[in-house]
């Protein structure tokens, strides 16, 4: 497993101890997804990997899994980044 | 009988003097407050309104916006700071400070959310205070459950068409643009909406318990068109974070100006304490007043570091601040209640009366239990921490 999806699963882990989450299980299908943990969920990733994700990339499918999560910031550290 | 002394009619607010300085921590703040703002608070109170001077004074501090990074016009102020500001404001005028609070959750959530073209549109605006912004969410049916809301925004010709009614609109009266939040066919979305925009109707709300001179109204929206741009944020599951986002914001406000509360409620109390005398003996002797002095004394401080941690949590981009704000808010608001109460038992029937600030603080501390998420709600998410925190 790579360190950020090792990052991001030991987020979720952190903030849902009970559940037994793996990288491919659609966190979203558990049922633990509310607004709140979305937004700590975006502000863990953005302040974590030091990227800023743009509107159009905040779509359900970047945020299923750990490891869609995961695809989503190496994807925004290999763009240049703009302004 | 003759009657004399009858209470007289609201009278015209009185104006503040000019501002020689900009707010730029907490002593400055302090400054600015206790020059042009709490010597008239109680005036404003009675009113139901603050002048129109007193804001383009704190625009003239620079007060509006000036968490805003210096191309918007703003000040780049971190959010521990902003909290120490919002506190000293809070401990002059919880009307302003209500005012303060929704501007800042307009300003922050166009710089956040909105498209370039939008943030240069408004941001040096709010950033001058040139155009406030209030905070539409709360409905005649819908307050807590937010999910209840019935406004509705329709995707039409490439735009956004509005409709429905907005309740309890903090700074409603005044306010140039409105963030609404309405239904879309996704989500919950946020969406600007200028005031002048056919279809928008403004009704004033007067006479509330507290936070009286904070120019509340109802709102109606009744098929208004907005450009496609107006919706701020991404559309789908994340729209809620934009929502989520924006009430954190507001409610660091809220808890800020619920420690000023306190601690205005200890400086009236200490002083009142120190010269009222009972059967020869100085209030602040009495053992059983000295008990509530010292409670204040401990809440004030714990309320503030509470803040100030939820404020260095955001500054360092945590995603563990917002639930730090929740705790700090419902801390910093039951304790504004609980002490404004005491505030007015040791002023006796001064309390009651309008020679004093307490009564005020009074009414308006109870307000901070009820706004940006009353007790219960706050009880109810804060819950789900102390499940993350079970062991076994
Ligand atoms: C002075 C003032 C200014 C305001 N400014 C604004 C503003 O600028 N913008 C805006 O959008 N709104 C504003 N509001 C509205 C405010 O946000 C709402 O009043 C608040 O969210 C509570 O909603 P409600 O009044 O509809 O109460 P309700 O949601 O009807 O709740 C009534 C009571 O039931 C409790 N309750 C609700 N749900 C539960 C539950 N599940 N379990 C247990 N108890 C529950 C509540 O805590 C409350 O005590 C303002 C209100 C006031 C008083």
């Amino acid at each position: 497993m790579t360190d950020t999806k090792g990052q991001i699963l030991g987020f979720v882990r952190d903030r849902y101890p009970q559940a037994e989450i793996t990288e491919s299980q659609d966190i979203f299908a558990l049922g633990f997804v509310n607004s709140l943990f979305a937004m700590e969920l975006v502000m863990f990733v953005e302040k974590t990997f030091g990227v800023t994700i743009p509107n159009d990339e905040l779509r359900i499918d970047n945020f299923r899994t750990a490891t869609s999560m995961s695809d989503l910031v190496t994807r925004l550290l290999a763009e240049p980044a703009v302004a | 009988m003759t009657v004399t002394g009858v209470a007289p009619p609201a009278a015209a607010p009185p104006v503040p003097a000019a501002v020689t300085a900009r707010v730029t921590d907490r002593r400055s703040a302090r400054a600015f407050v206790d020059t042009h703002v709490a010597p008239y608070a109680d005036a404003y109170d009675r009113a139901g309104r603050v002048p129109e001077e007193l804001l383009r004074r704190v625009a003239e501090a620079g007060l509006w916006a000036p968490f805003l990074p210096p191309e918007a016009g703003g000040a780049g102020m971190d959010w521990v700071t902003l909290g120490e500001v919002h506190e000293e404001v809070g401990r002059g005028c919880s009307s302003l400070r209500s005012l303060l609070t929704v501007h800042t959750m307009a300003a922050w959530t166009v710089q956040r959310w909105g498209s370039s073209e939008q943030r240069e549109r408004w941001a040096p605006a709010f950033a001058a205070g040139e155009r406030l912004g209030a905070f539409c969410l709360s409905e005649p049916g819908a307050g807590s459950d937010t999910s209840g809301i019935t406004t509705t925004a329709a995707e039409s010709g490439g735009g956004w068409v509005l409709n429905g009614v907005k309740k309890w609109t903090t700074g409603g009266q005044r306010a140039d643009v409105f963030l609404v939040f309405a239904r879309t066919a996704a989500s919950i979305g946020a969406f600007l909406v200028p005031r002048d925009t056919p279809g928008v109707e403004v009704r004033p709300i007067d006479d509330m318990l507290g936070t009286r001179a904070s120019m509340l109204a109802e709102i109606s929206f009744t098929d208004v068109v907005l450009d496609k741009d107006a919706l701020l944020g991404p559309s789908g599951f994340t729209a809620g974070m934009v929502l989520t986002g924006t009430l954190d914001l507001g409610r660091y406000s809220v808890a800020a100006g619920s420690v000023g509360i306190v601690q205005a409620c200890l400086e009236a109390s200490a002083a009142y304490a120190a010269s009222r005398e009972v059967g020869g003996t100085p209030l602040a002797k009495l053992p059983l007043i000295q008990a509530k002095l010292s409670d204040m004394v401990t809440d004030a401080r714990a309320a503030r570091l509470l803040l100030a941690e939820a404020g260095r949590l955001k500054d360092a981009g945590e995603a563990s601040t917002i639930m730090a704000t929740w705790v700090a808010k419902y801390f910093a608001s039951t304790a504004a209640a609980r002490h404004a109460s005491e505030a007015v038992q040791i002023h006796g029937a001064n309390g009651c009366g309008t020679d004093y600030p307490v009564a005020r603080y009074y009414r308006d501390a109870k307000v901070m239990e009820i706004i940006e998420g009353s007790n219960e709600i706050q009880r109810m998410t804060i819950a789900g921490q102390a499940d993350r925190e079970k062991t076994g």
